[in-house]
């Protein structure tokens, strides 16, 4: 029981980052109908914020302390970071401590934007042309962002460590009536999960209960007579490609303290975060957001010891098996619409 | 000749001829001058020509006839690898049984492959031919170690049986006897050519592919496939299953996946699971989009360019920069490193997304489509004088078809 109720925790994260990224696909596939493969990059390039406003809260100027020697004797330099002198240096530890979360507000207007002129830019001239255009169009494109990213911050994965608070683990057990030790979950994937639910929460919202989000359900389901009726459908799809953007950043700053940040990591969540939109049903939002927490867990649950004895490697695959099987028993997807895609 | 017509005939002579003198075209400039670092003229690469064309050429019997965008066809390069290897080990370093059951495997892989992804098309298939190949992917780095080598990548070792190997037989890859390796390498006018066996075994496989190929296009099956891609709906309302059709043609190209992937393993016997990443799908898409999809020679040209500017592009560093620039103001000299900076190197691939967003933005009948609006052009402007280009134009002209 307790092996179960730890397997579910450790899907959750992963299946959480699956479901934003997902989310983010589905909105852009079903609001312009473009099958967009740069969206691994705009997670990746979310992630690359988080490291960027890290590394400029960290921007130093150096300092002769005259009290301290260093080994040979000269006085030492101690480099103190901007943000301390100007915030007094409680409040700046503190901020470049709390870098990561102060992120989400850094990356909200550069992710906008990258979202904007993508859709402006590019997508837009590729709404009337074949899916496979589409694909191969943005496939580029993220090639071109990965390779961008990885000209400034090098190959290597950089880490970008929780606030102080949030390190260490949740006896998750002991809450719930277990021994000690036994569940044992660390606080940061917590806070994401939460803030995936937020998240999906939040978009989900805005799509049921304001004007803006009625008219894009409608525009999704109809758009030549949303168009009809003197709306114009265009740009507030534009809006919608560029909060697509914004929640797969955001998924992407708060995923760098579980995973140091790398230049492909973008393309290895695409991958699977496709599978997760066509086993969810491709267009269908709530089946984008359950059938990437399914996954997530499925694949925790196919990393046990236990799963593997009896089939080998079945922890690599299951996400791709299960996607076989859906495509080939139920093309539409788990929730998705009858007759969107079925092909 | 050969069951071609004239025009035909023609064109696969030049492309013969082309391979056949790849050698000695590919190193137009003297060595030891500026320009030398240009030359393609050495065995790696013009192999990697040869095999990369084999593998664009079959990809495009599939998406370029009938429009299915597979992203899994490095998995059958992969295989193919593997298949030879495995002979290496099994038999001796002859290549042919390896190539052999590289296709064999290869084959037999598309058929279940295929036979499943293709019971959906559009981004299904995609999807579908993707996660194969990342499974395969997966599966060879880690539940198959026995059969991969896993990370290590598969080679020959001396415990391995080679019941074939006679005492002081050959321990490197050859054909009957004759070593892959083995060059010929004559000076002539200051230039330094390199005729290379396992070149010209690869060359020659090609031209084969690429008379199949041309047979393909030119057949009623080949017309069937490009029925398949312009309107499969209409097809089946003629009483038509396309299926079989579709499954043929992903079972071929696969099957020339297959040969590429043990001609890499015939050039060096090696065989790892990086060839099978989905990145390596992507890459035989973009030579063939690159190239023009659809066409005979496009595929060939755009595995070539990529493959030539991927070897120019990744040996320019920031000193060969510096030289270049070196005569102008040292600002802008700085400002022009630091800008061309951003795409040689290891940012090579940089160039290659925006080159391939470019062709698919602008071009999206790929270079043999480029070359033919070129040459309207200047055609056009000629049809008032004299008109007579030669062999050019009829040349690319067929290319298009």
């Amino acid at each position: 029981m307790d092996a179960i109720l730890l397997q579910i925790l450790n899907g959750l994260d992963k299946g959480s980052a699956y479901a934003l990224i997902a989310l983010g696909l589905t909105l852009i596939f079903g609001t312009l109908g473009v099958v967009n493969f740069a969206h691994g990059a705009l997670f990746m390039v979310g992630a690359f914020c988080a490291v960027s406003l890290q590394k400029l809260l960290n921007l130093s100027f150096e300092v002769i302390d005259p009290t301290k020697k260093d080994f040979l004797g000269n006085p030492l330099k101690v480099k103190s970071p901007y943000v301390e002198s100007w915030f007094g240096p409680e409040t700046g530890a503190a901020i470049i401590d709390w870098s990561v979360p102060l992120a989400i507000i850094f990356a909200i207007p550069i992710m906008l934007l990258i979202g904007f002129a993508m859709e402006r830019g590019l997508i837009k001239h590729f709404y009337k042309r074949a899916h496979a255009d589409q694909i191969l169009v943005t496939f580029g494109l993220a090639i071109v962002m990965q390779e961008i990213i990885k000209h400034y911050y090098g190959a290597n994965p950089i880490q970008t460590p929780a606030p102080e608070m949030f390190k260490g683990s949740l006896d998750f057990g002991v809450l719930i009536g277990f021994d000690p030790n036994l569940i044992i979950y660390p606080y940061w994937r917590l806070v994401y999960f939460l803030f995936a639910v937020f998240i999906i929460g939040g978009v989900f919202a805005f799509l049921q209960f304001t004007t803006f989000g009625m008219v894009v359900r409608a525009g999704m389901a109809d758009r030549e007579t949303v168009g009809l009726l003197g709306i114009d459908i265009d740009r507030r799809f534009t809006l919608m490609f560029g909060l697509a953007g914004v929640v797969a950043g955001l998924a992407g700053v708060m995923y760098g303290p579980i995973l140091a940040p790398n230049y492909h990591m973008g393309m290895d969540f695409l991958v699977l975060s496709f599978v997760v939109v066509v086993v969810g049903g491709m267009g269908s939002l709530p089946g984008a957001v359950a059938a990437g927490f399914l996954l997530g867990i499925l694949q925790s649950f196919a990393s046990m010891n236990e799963v593997k004895a009896i089939f080998p490697g079945i922890d690599q695959i299951i996400i791709y098996l299960i996607a076989i099987v859906v495509l080939l028993t139920r093309p539409r997807g788990l929730m998705g619409r009858k007759g969107v895609m079925e092909e | 000749m050969l069951g071609l017509n004239k025009k035909d005939t023609r064109f696969l002579l030049i492309v013969i001829a082309l391979t056949l003198l790849t050698p000695i075209l590919l190193q137009p400039f003297p060595e030891g001058s500026a320009l030398a670092q240009f030359n393609a003229g050495y065995p790696d690469l013009m192999q990697r020509f040869a095999i990369f064309g084999i593998f664009a050429i079959g990809f495009n019997i599939l998406f370029g006839l009938t429009g299915y965008l597979s992203f899994g066809h490095a998995a059958f390069l992969g295989i193919g690898s593997y298949a030879t290897v495995w002979m290496y080990k099994l038999l001796n370093f002859n290549v042919l049984p390896g190539l052999v059951l590289a296709v064999i495997c290869s084959g037999l892989f598309a058929v279940v492959i295929g036979y499943i992804s293709l019971r959906r098309s559009g981004i299904y298939f995609s999807i579908l031919t993707l996660a194969f190949a990342e499974m395969s992917y997966r599966l060879a780095y880690s539940v198959l170690t026995p059969l991969t080598n896993g990370e290590t990548g598969l080679q020959v070792y001396s415990i391995d049986p080679q019941i074939l190997l006679r005492e002081g037989g050959h321990t490197a890859t050859h054909i009957f006897g004759l070593e892959m390796a083995l060059s010929w390498q004559p000076e002539v006018f200051g230039r330094l050519y390199t005729f290379n066996v396992g070149y010209y075994f690869c060359g020659i496989i090609a031209i084969a592919a690429f008379y199949l190929s041309m047979r393909i296009f030119r057949s009623p099956f080949g017309l069937m496939l490009r029925a398949i891609k312009t309107n499969q709906t209409r097809l089946n309302y003629t009483g038509l299953n396309a299926r079989p059709y579709t499954l043929a043609a992903f079972v071929i190209s696969g099957m020339y996946a297959g040969l590429a992937g043990g001609l890499l393993a015939a050039m060096d016997p090696l065989a790892g699971a990086e060839r099978m990443v989905w990145t390596e799908s992507g890459a035989v898409v973009l030579m063939t989009i690159l190239g023009g999809a659809g066409t005979l020679l496009g595929p060939v040209l755009g595995a070539g360019f990529i493959k030539y500017f991927e070897n120019i592009f990744s040996k320019i560093n920031e000193g060969i920069l510096h030289d270049w620039f070196s005569g102008l103001p040292e600002g802008l000299a700085n400002a022009l490193i630091w800008f061309f900076d951003h795409f040689v190197g290891a940012g090579w691939h940089l160039t290659l997304g925006l080159l391939f967003m470019a062709v698919v933005i602008f071009l999206p009948g790929g270079l043999v489509e480029g070359g033919q609006k070129i040459l309207g052009l200047f055609r056009r402007r000629n049809t008032e004088t004299s008109d007579d280009d030669g062999k050019k134009p009829g040349k690319s002209s067929q290319a298009a078809e």
